[in-house]
């Protein structure tokens, strides 16, 4: 084991982190207005739209994002001079733009099944006790069904988020200098891959750690009913403080 | 677009496509087969009564879960002939050079990938068999190996198969990564073939339509399997 290079290598890898970062962060959050878009259709009483919605769940569930990088990367140089025409071009030449575009079509399919099974898990009498209150669609929607839906989908969607943060590695195939890139550029210079294994590792170890701590410290948030059990104890109950 | 590309014979590349499919099969059953052995031991160990051994499961499975598949792939691309070098050497004394086979290569990371999830799903279909079970038949006097057999394999075995399905979905879909390290199946063939043809759209989307094939094909099979597994048990 070569300290001297680890020492080396670790502020290089570090330089990458900051574009594993960006594409994560743009992708998550674009891919999850679209989500909520899909998962809408997806749950619409027209069989159409909904069919629609199922067939692009589908085909992006089915097939690999490398699949879905190339296509959109090197697929879109087959159709230069009409893209040129129409402006676009100029977007999709941009490996960075396509990563992220790619990044974005890809989890928007993955977290509209989640918000999808959020929606469904929201119990029929809450539904109802909200209408018979007289509640509008969209108090409904914002006070009923979304604080209900967004517990039962926080899980599940934070481990999209870290599916996400190592998909991202996949951006280096279209020469994004993101960690992996960075780490194969490195590994393929001194040919220390264990070195370089061992560092990139960690940091993305280290990112994940602190999405799965976020996630759950938010769960904890959204539920305090649910953790709040030991310290109740302790507390005195609120109707004993009106009491005196 | 020009579809008479994917004709097959001299002018198309429809048979390097086709072959390239096969070999995606090839490696993602080898990887699979490959990655419940390794889940399969691991699970033994999470569910192990040593401490230590537990901890030697969870570091694989957080590592594995937690690292891109792709930086795996370089490590063992890479690393994986230095460390083979080492071996013959010491032990055979040959010093010349070898590389491991990009098939092996793929294989090896895909199925550690993959294990990492097979050990949770078997881990938890484990779980999932209640305790009863495994008293009513010590109570009627199996042995180890026959409760094993009998008892706990067929019920982890349905409990297992929805978690089982999902993670070879997720294998055949992480071989497309092993094209990076130049093993020709769909994503290397179709890179291949749109480099000297020009016409990248083309080769990708015939590359999905593959994959998607393959995935919608196999989940039809398990499907089945889960109803083939689960069809002694009475849903009220």
């Amino acid at each position: 084991m070569d300290f001297e290079l680890m020492t080396e290598t670790f502020p290089k890898l570090l330089s990458g982190i900051p574009v594993t970062l960006t594409l994560v962060g743009s992708s998550l959050a674009l891919g999850i207005v679209f989500a909520v878009i899909l998962a809408q259709m997806r749950l619409s009483k027209n069989l159409l739209v909904s069919k629609i919605a199922y067939a692009y769940v589908y085909v992006f569930r089915s097939t690999p994002l490398l699949v879905q990088i190339f296509l959109i990367y090197y697929g879109s140089g087959q159709f230069r001079e009409s893209l040129e025409n129409v402006g676009l071009w100029y977007f999709l030449r941009e490996p960075y733009f396509c990563a992220i575009l790619a990044l974005t079509l890809n989890t928007a399919a993955y977290t509209a099944e989640i918000i999808r099974g959020g929606i469904q898990s929201v119990p029929w009498g809450q539904l109802e006790a909200g209408r018979a209150v007289g509640m509008s669609a969209m108090t409904l929607f914002r006070r009923i069904v979304f604080p209900i839906a967004i517990r039962q989908a926080l899980p599940a969607y934070g481990n999209e988020i870290i599916l996400m943060v190592k998909s991202t590695s996949l951006a280096s195939t279209i020469t994004i200098l993101e960690v992996t890139g960075i780490a194969k550029k490195i590994i393929a210079a001194t040919f220390a891959p264990m070195e370089v294994f061992i560092i990139a590792g960690a940091i993305y170890l280290s990112m994940n750690f602190i999405v799965t701590r976020a996630v759950q410290w938010i769960e904890v948030k959204l539920s305090p009913q649910l953790y709040r059990e030991r310290s109740a104890e302790s507390k005195p109950k609120v109707d004993e403080v009106l009491a005196h | 677009m020009d579809f008479s590309l994917l004709t097959f014979g001299d002018g198309g590349w429809g048979d390097e496509m086709l072959r390239g499919a096969l070999m995606t099969m090839a490696v993602a059953v080898c990887s699979y087969l490959f990655g419940i052995l390794v889940g399969v031991f691991f699970a033994s160990l999470k569910l192990s009564q040593m401490a230590i051994l537990r901890y030697v499961a969870d570091f694989y499975t957080t590592v594995i879960r937690g690292i891109p598949e792709l930086l795996v792939i370089y490590l063992v691309f890479f690393g994986g002939g230095t460390l083979l070098r080492t071996i013959t050497s010491g032990l055979f004394g040959y010093d010349g050079y070898i590389d491991p086979p990009l098939f092996i290569t793929g294989m090896v990371c895909i199925g550690l990938s993959a294990g990492a999830y097979i050990t949770e799903v078997i881990r938890g279909a484990v779980l999932a068999v209640p305790a009863g079970q495994i008293e009513a038949a010590k109570a009627i006097g199996m042995g180890t190996a026959k409760r094993f057999w009998r008892i706990l394999v067929p019920q982890v075995a349905r409990y297992a198969l929805p978690g089982l399905g999902n993670v070879w979905q997720l294998t055949l879909k992480e071989t497309s990564l092993i094209s990076v390290i130049g093993l020709v199946e769909i994503m290397r063939s179709a890179a291949v073939a749109s480099g000297s043809t020009k016409e990248p759209f083309t080769f990708y989307l015939v590359a999905a339509i593959l994959y998607l094939g393959l995935t919608s094909i196999s989940n039809r099979g398990f499907l089945r399997a889960e109803a083939w597994a689960s069809k002694g048990v009475r849903y009220s």
